[in-house]
């Protein structure tokens, strides 16, 4: 599920992405099924997910954002990200600055991830530091491992 | 994992980076630098001038729980490495820093001297 989310669609620098796939190759991360809500290779956030026994943890790195405009919901297993970075850039327009690098990316964004069946939806929590949006899910109990005594 | 591969592994962690994406404008006073760098605490920040060379170096502290197990990764190398060549008019000795919620900025201010001058032209 998480593997197809690797394989970004086909975008102008075909010549890049041929190499980038070259590169999964050695990596073994091609071939898979894309997911349905694949995005393209860094945009942001960039997305880094986590189980443990008790939980799946979704990491969002996305620098610079006021965390009181970042909206996350997860509806009928599918966690989603949505947010805006605001340009802290001064206008262009008003003349005397030049731009050298402009790397970064602004605006809007949503990242959506289809989480397993077993999460509880009703026991998620989220916090934001030094950049890192850390969302954590609960997993229903009867999907933690049990311990069996043998009789 | 025996103690003496994992300092290994450290260490080989220590020299991967990847560059943080930037973006960087001049004006009349100075040279602002904008730096994306997610995860990384002003601890684990490193900020070094020699000579001409400016470079920007941070550590993405893991907030994982025990018993983490990765299942998905776009962020795979925990630290970012950037140098800039700066040129002579920019005055490396009043760099100002700041680190909030991931983002770096620099304001690199240009010598006195180096400040554009309005020449006035007499009449004559």
């Amino acid at each position: 599920m998480y593997e197809s989310l690797l394989n970004y669609p086909a975008t102008l620098f075909g010549e890049f992405e041929r190499l980038r796939r070259e590169l999964d190759d050695a990596f073994g991360t091609s071939g898979l099924p894309s997911s349905i809500r694949s995005v393209a290779a860094g945009s942001l956030p960039a997305l880094n997910i986590g189980r443990t026994p008790t939980s799946v943890e979704v990491y969002a790195f996305a620098p610079g954002l006021d965390a009181s405009k970042v909206d996350v919901t997860l509806d009928r297993g599918v966690l989603r990200i949505t947010g805006e970075r605001a340009s802290p850039l001064p206008n262009p327009e008003r003349g005397k600055v030049n731009f050298y690098a402009r790397e970064r990316s602004y605006g809007k964004f949503t990242r959506a991830i289809a989480l397993p069946d077993d999460v509880d939806p009703a026991h998620v929590k989220a916090s934001y530091k030094d950049g890192v949006l850390q969302i954590s899910v609960a997993r229903h109990e009867a999907a933690q491992p049990q311990r069996i005594t043998v009789q | 994992m025996n103690d003496t591969t994992r300092v290994a592994t450290q260490e080989q962690a220590a020299q991967r980076a990847v560059l943080p994406a930037v973006d960087v404008y001049e004006d009349e006073a100075g040279i602002t630098l904008l730096a994306d760098m997610p995860g990384v605490p002003r601890d684990l920040l490193e900020l070094k001038v020699e000579g001409d060379a400016l470079s920007i170096e941070g550590g993405v502290r893991a907030q994982t729980p025990d018993q983490l197990e990765a299942i998905y990764a776009e962020v795979r190398v925990p630290r970012y490495r950037r140098t800039f060549t700066l040129s002579r008019e920019l005055d490396t000795s009043r760099i100002d820093a700041s680190l909030k919620d991931g983002v770096l900025t620099l304001r690199i201010p240009k010598q006195a001297h180096a400040q554009p001058r309005r020449i006035d032209v007499q009449a004559g």
